[in-house]
């Protein structure tokens, strides 16, 4: 075994336990060791994803000495440690652009808690992406949510805290049944270990055996990621978390805790129960028409929306969506446009709640729609960041978003009964979003009333002012136009990844 | 459809129904406090049922006092495991809704969570 290989595990260790040595340290402290850490973990899965494109092949890791049905273990490809790599960066980027507000927002002794749950965090979504064991899933799951819950509440006002409470009473209930899943699928399969549940589930299907609590259990994991991750009826709890908390917290919540948990669904879906058993039990097709309503109502919801935060918010309900469309299509074409999903509305999302901040800050800290006139011209870096965000969300040539689209497009094609309204559900959400992001960056960069900006003294802020975040918006920018691009390669390399998963 | 299954296996038929209560009482109480008794409801309907899953009839704990015996002897350890578990993870998040309740009971001065849904409005953040 190479050394190589056990970095996956580290991974996971290191950040679980940065958390613990985050609560001694003070605020400034702390921030370097999560930076350290976050870039750490990023290099080493960068070394990860290198050994295993070299070697083909995927790789198991034994934890403690038990091996197969009795131990615990972590499954490593290509698949997840792309995902692995792409969430580090991306959580990298989140925290490095919200340092300015967190410094505003949190109170100054409370700001190394905050390090504590983005590394709790981060190390839960390791483990969510590499575990091979649907209990210690379901334990990261529930980190998970704790911490996001902390990111979520500790920029104290009404509303992040009544956000929290509303996001965790969801989540219990998402975890509740998920974990009821999980008790059928051990009650008739005997292993906690993904392969072998899969194996115990093929054969069960094969004899017909137990057919209907192997549908419940798969029916019940689905909807309780789904409620998780909030697909459409079940956002209720989103536009508050992801709208009044610190700026680093929605870009987090919105890019990354979202999407471990579809990650988790899909490995569910591939690893655990199989992906023909999941297609022949029609429950995709719910999924189907659940992400096309998300699609819909939730791009309605955002045009609907004067505060430009929550706006964004419910810009992510609509891509949600879109993801659970794909995979509702049921064909591999689908998934893959799905995860490529993952990674541009990652990219993207992060991107328009970074330069948003920017934004209300240049317009006297109000996140209302028309405070923001003329904002563009008073933070030109966040002004073009957001601009760019915009166009990749609504799906112009040469950015992300364009690419995801093309591929659900194509995915849709190739699935004939549901192309009909999966092209409808696409062009119209395509417009939507085109009505409410366009109208925004018109917005800023309408200019403001010479008047208006004396009385109110808005900031002017120049791209050398905050060196960091601009790099930070930059770095975004390039991430957007590398996946709006070179899409080809990273294409080839999630086909590759999803052979490698199943 | 053939329902004398849920008589003969009563225990997991009790085990659903009391994860039914709970779920419905998380979901739909307005009362903060009655959604985390819900909560506790519903992990504990949990348990109960693993430990069903766990237990063979007219075997011991997995206990070693005079020597092992052979496998036959005891009952599955692992959803016991599982038990323990569970528990921490829900101890765990009790605590912490039930710390969000303080806090919104300090701010709010109510545990109804619709009332202080209209103060938020009121308050115009």
């Amino acid at each position: 075994m190479e050394f190589v290989q056990n970095f996956p595990f580290i991974c996971i260790i290191l950040t679980l336990f940065s958390g613990p040595l985050s609560s001694i340290l003070d605020g400034k402290k702390a921030k370097w060791v999560n930076t350290a850490v976050i870039t750490a973990v990023g290099l080493m899965n960068t070394a990860v994803l290198a050994f295993v494109i070299r070697t083909g092949a995927p790789y198991v890791y034994r934890m403690g000495h038990f091996s197969a049905p009795w131990g615990n273990e972590i499954r490593v490809g290509v698949l997840e440690a792309v995902m692995a790599v792409f969430f580090c960066i991306i959580m990298l980027l989140s925290m490095l652009g919200g340092t300015r507000e967190r410094e505003q927002e949190l109170e100054p002794s409370k700001a190394n808690l905050y390090y504590i749950m983005v590394n709790l965090l981060l190390s839960s979504l390791m483990a969510l992406i590499y575990t091979n064991d649907l209990f210690t899933a379901y334990v990261f799951v529930e980190i998970n949510t704790i911490s996001a819950c902390g990111l979520i509440m500790i920029k104290q006002n009404g509303r992040t805290i009544v956000g929290a409470t509303r996001y965790m009473i969801m989540s219990l209930l998402g975890s509740g049944m998920l974990l009821l899943g999980i008790c059928f699928l051990y009650g008739i399969t005997g292993h906690l270990l993904m392969s072998n549940i899969q194996e115990a589930v093929g054969k069960l299907y094969a004899s017909g055996q137990y057919h209907a609590p192997l549908v419940v259990a798969l029916g019940l994991m689905t909807v309780g990621l789904a409620i998780k991750s909030a697909l459409y009826p079940f956002h209720g709890w989103l536009p508050d978390a992801y709208g009044y908390s610190t700026v680093s917290s929605a870009a987090i919540l919105s890019s990354l805790v979202s999407k471990g948990y579809i990650f988790l669904l899909l490995k569910i879906f591939y690893r655990v129960i199989g992906a023909d058993i999941v297609r022949d039990s029609r429950e995709l097709h719910v999924l189907f028409v659940f992400g096309i309503l998300g699609m819909i109502i939730g791009s309605v919801d955002a045009i609907r929306e004067s505060n430009v935060r929550r706006m964004i918010a419910f810009s992510s309900v609509a891509q949600i969506g879109y993801i659970y469309m794909g995979f509702g299509l049921g064909t591999t074409a689908g998934v893959i446009a799905s995860v490529f999903h993952i990674l541009s509305h990652a990219a993207t999302k992060s991107l328009l709640f970074i330069s948003a901040s920017s934004l209300t800050e240049v317009s006297g800290d109000s996140t209302d729609f028309f405070d923001l006139t003329g904002a563009g011209y008073r933070n030109k870096v966040a002004g073009v960041a957001f601009t760019v965000g915009s166009l990749s969300m609504v799906g112009i040539p040469m950015f992300a978003g364009f690419i995801s689209k093309l591929l659900f497009a194509q995915a849709a094609v190739e699935c004939h009964h549901k192309l009909l309204p999966a092209m409808i559900a696409l062009a119209v959400s395509t417009v939507l979003n085109a009505v409410y992001f366009m109208k925004t960056v018109i917005r800023i960069y309408t200019p403001e009333k010479k008047k208006v900006l004396k009385e109110r003294q808005f900031l002017t802020v120049r791209a050398t002012d905050q060196k960091g975040k601009t790099a930070v918006l930059v770095c975004f920018i390039a991430l957007n136009l590398f996946l709006g691009i070179f899409s080809e390669p990273v294409v080839r390399l999630l086909q590759k990844g999803l052979l490698m998963f199943a | 459809m053939n329902f004398s299954g849920l008589l003969t296996n009563y225990e997991e038929a009790i085990a659903m129904i009391l994860f039914a209560i709970g779920f419905s009482n998380l979901l739909l109480q307005k009362n903060l406090i009655k959604k985390i008794i819900g909560l506790n409801i519903m992990d504990t309907a949990m348990y109960l049922f693993l430990a069903l899953k766990g237990y063979i009839a007219g075997r011991k704990a997995p206990i070693v006092v005079d020597g092992v015996q052979s496998v036959e002897a005891y009952i599955n350890p692992i959803p016991a495991g599982l038990v323990l578990t569970g528990i921490v993870v829900s101890v765990s998040v009790s605590a912490l809704m039930l710390s969000l309740t303080i806090r919104l009971y300090r701010r709010y001065h109510t545990l109804n969570l619709d009332e202080i849904t209209t103060m938020l409005e009121k308050e115009g953040l």
